[in-house]
């Protein structure tokens, strides 16, 4: 059994092709990464697999089960979590609030019960907040856990959405370019957090990024795409040093 | 400054959270249980209809302040939860029974026009509302075998196992119990799971379908709730007036109560009160203005002219609403000297590119 596969996935907006017959299969326990330059379709790559555009082709797999016929909220329930690249927060809600909606997925609990603050709510409630401050322990959340988004610094909301995306438990977390807009500092951060979730969380990460250096320090594999095609695919160094993936970025030489 | 001490969980769910809180609403709750013996009568009947519409404010609150979808065709619910009473009580039917079938017909109402909404998102879901608004209020209009047309309903008052509820005082007694119960339904949604997915939705429908918030039923369970509440206050509504007719179900009944919300303070439960107060009290304010106006400067629209630049300056001004500017009063008194203007501002937030849907 697979744990998570892509195949032949493609999506064309109008005459564009933008993500073109791509298939990759990423293994449990594993981070693997999407490069590419700009355009290349890294991102609509992880629209795609939350069902957020509807793929043109191709079939998406996760530990068996075929995804895009579910409907979007449905793909969380299985398990997927993800990251925005420009952040995707409820702005006018504390951290706290924002990382407690990432507990919708493990409600258990009636409208009607929920009327009335029955005891099993309130005790759904607590349990829901001790996984809660859980992550924001992991995450070093503890001084914003009050604050509303909306006043956070960029790199402290980057920190509050992977910590969202944490709170849902996932068996396969999508970080759309998780150092985006983060200091060096930030960023390695970021990469001992990464490393720390799959090492300690057993959570299987699919990343797009584009800094090398982090993408090195993480990722098992990488996967290069250009053009919506893929172009190469391995190990951190045998990508960087392919030819193709070389050409890509710099260019042909004259 | 308060300063609370959090040493457990349940510190942050509680309704209570310290001991000011339960001086402001016992004290609040004591003044409102005495009314009978402090109020005159003229004032027992605007508090009657503050009640009342602070129930709808709830209804509404919920549907634009906490899940973010607008309705300008809210008093079609109060209008079908009316006339379930008027046409219940009419055929004898108990009235524990009747006000829940209000509730029960304006939430299957609220579903029918949650559907559509799916699909609708700011000004062209307020277009939809407002025809939907427009269609009930013509099927009432015109369905007079039913709804007896322009001639209306005449309701009795209510009756509970046998007991009449005749004078002020006890009707008055039915709407605070109904009020306080319909406000701790609200806050308790709020702080349960459905409420965090109807805030999620409001500030972000992406990562709210990404993080599992099936969009579809969250919406439509917005608009069921919220007119179920309607509806409660629509009956409470019937029974206060005796008389209800198509011309107290208009669009402009619609915006009296949009304007709840909105001057009270959207996003919050208690400014659905504080609206409900003002658009009470400012008719009142009104009329008592027009005496001082020379004779004939006074004309007949100065309600609504006053409504519309109460509304436009509110949303210019302050958005925030009563609330937001009492919030503000109460931060810059907690904080003297340190208060600083554009402590609420809302802040721009960064910029999405990642359009999606």
């Amino acid at each position: 059994m697979s744990f998570f596969k892509v195949e032949n996935l493609g999506i064309r907006f109008g005459g564009v092709v933008a993500v073109d017959r791509v298939s990759l299969e990423v293994k449990r326990g594993e981070v693997f990464t999407i490069i590419g330059p700009n355009g290349a379709g890294k991102t609509t790559i992880f629209n795609l697999i939350g069902l957020l555009y509807p793929a043109t082709s191709g079939k998406i797999f996760f530990q068996d089960q075929e995804l895009t016929r579910l409907a979007p909220h449905q793909v969380a329930e299985l398990g997927i979590a993800r990251t925005f690249q420009n952040i995707e927060l409820f702005e006018h809600a504390t951290v706290l609030q924002n990382l407690l909606i990432g507990r919708h997925r493990h409600r258990r609990t009636a409208l009607w019960q929920e009327l009335l603050f029955l005891p099993a709510v309130r005790r759904a409630e607590l349990a829901q907040r001790e996984a809660v401050e859980k992550v924001i322990d992991f995450l070093e959340l503890a001084k914003v856990r009050d604050s509303l988004v909306a006043g956070l610094p960029y790199g402290v909301r980057k920190v509050v959405e992977l910590g969202r995306a944490l709170a849902t438990e996932p068996r396969l977390l999508l970080l759309d370019e998780p150092s985006s807009g983060l200091n060096p500092e930030e960023t390695d951060d970021m990469a001992f957090w990464i490393d720390d979730i799959r090492k300690h969380l057993g959570v299987t990460v699919l990343m797009v990024e584009h800094d090398m250096n982090l993408v090195s320090r993480v990722s098992d594999r990488v996967l290069a795409l250009n053009m919506g095609q893929t172009i190469a695919e391995g190990t951190p160094a045998e990508v960087q040093a392919h030819p193709a993936v070389i050409e890509a970025y710099l260019g042909k030489a004259a | 400054m308060r300063f609370i001490f959090k040493t457990d969980y349940a510190q942050d769910i509680r309704l209570v959270k310290h001991g000011g809180h339960l001086f402001s609403y016992g004290l609040l709750g004591a003044l409102l249980l005495a009314a009978p013996w402090w109020a005159s009568e003229y004032v027992m009947s605007q508090l009657h209809f503050i009640l009342i519409y602070s129930i709808v404010g709830f209804g509404l609150m919920i549907l634009t302040g906490f899940t973010g979808q607008v309705s300008l065709g809210h008093a079609a619910f109060l209008a079908v939860g009316a006339y379930t009473e008027a046409l219940m009580q009419a055929a004898g039917v108990p009235f524990a029974i009747s006000i829940s079938c209000a509730a029960i017909f304006s939430a299957a109402a609220g579903i029918v026009i949650g559907l559509p909404a799916l699909r609708l998102k700011g000004i062209y879901l307020a277009i939809a509302t407002l025809a939907f608004g427009v269609i009930v209020e013509e099927i009432i209009t015109r369905w007079h075998t039913l709804t007896g047309g322009n001639e209306g309903k005449h309701l009795k008052p209510v009756e509970i196992l046998g007991w009449k509820l005749e004078s002020d005082a006890e009707f008055y007694y039915l709407c605070l119990a109904l009020t306080v119960l319909c406000c701790l339904a609200c806050v308790n949604l709020l702080r349960s799971p459905t409420g965090r997915a109807f805030v999620a939705i409001r500030d972000s429908e992406v990562s709210a379908s990404c993080m599992g918030v099936n969009l579809a039923k969250y919406k439509t369970m917005a608009f069921a709730i919220s007119a179920a509440l309607t509806g409660i206050g629509g009956a409470l509504y019937a029974h206060k007036i005796a008389f209800i007719s198509p011309e107290q179900f208009t669009l402009f009944q619609s915006i009296e109560l949009i304007t709840i919300v909105i001057l009270g303070g959207i996003g919050f439960l208690h400014g659905a009160v504080l609206g409900a107060a003002f658009i009470i009290v400012l008719p009142q304010l009104i009329s008592i203005a027009k005496g001082w106006l020379p004779d004939g400067a006074a004309p007949s629209g100065l309600q609504a002219v006053v409504f519309g630049l109460v509304l436009i300056l509110f949303i210019i001004f302050e958005p925030l609403g009563l609330y937001g500017r009492w919030l503000k009063i109460r931060t810059y008194f907690e904080l003297f000297p340190f208060y600083r203007k554009g402590m609420f501002r809302r802040q721009k937030s960064y910029m999405k590119s990642e359009r999606l849907r």
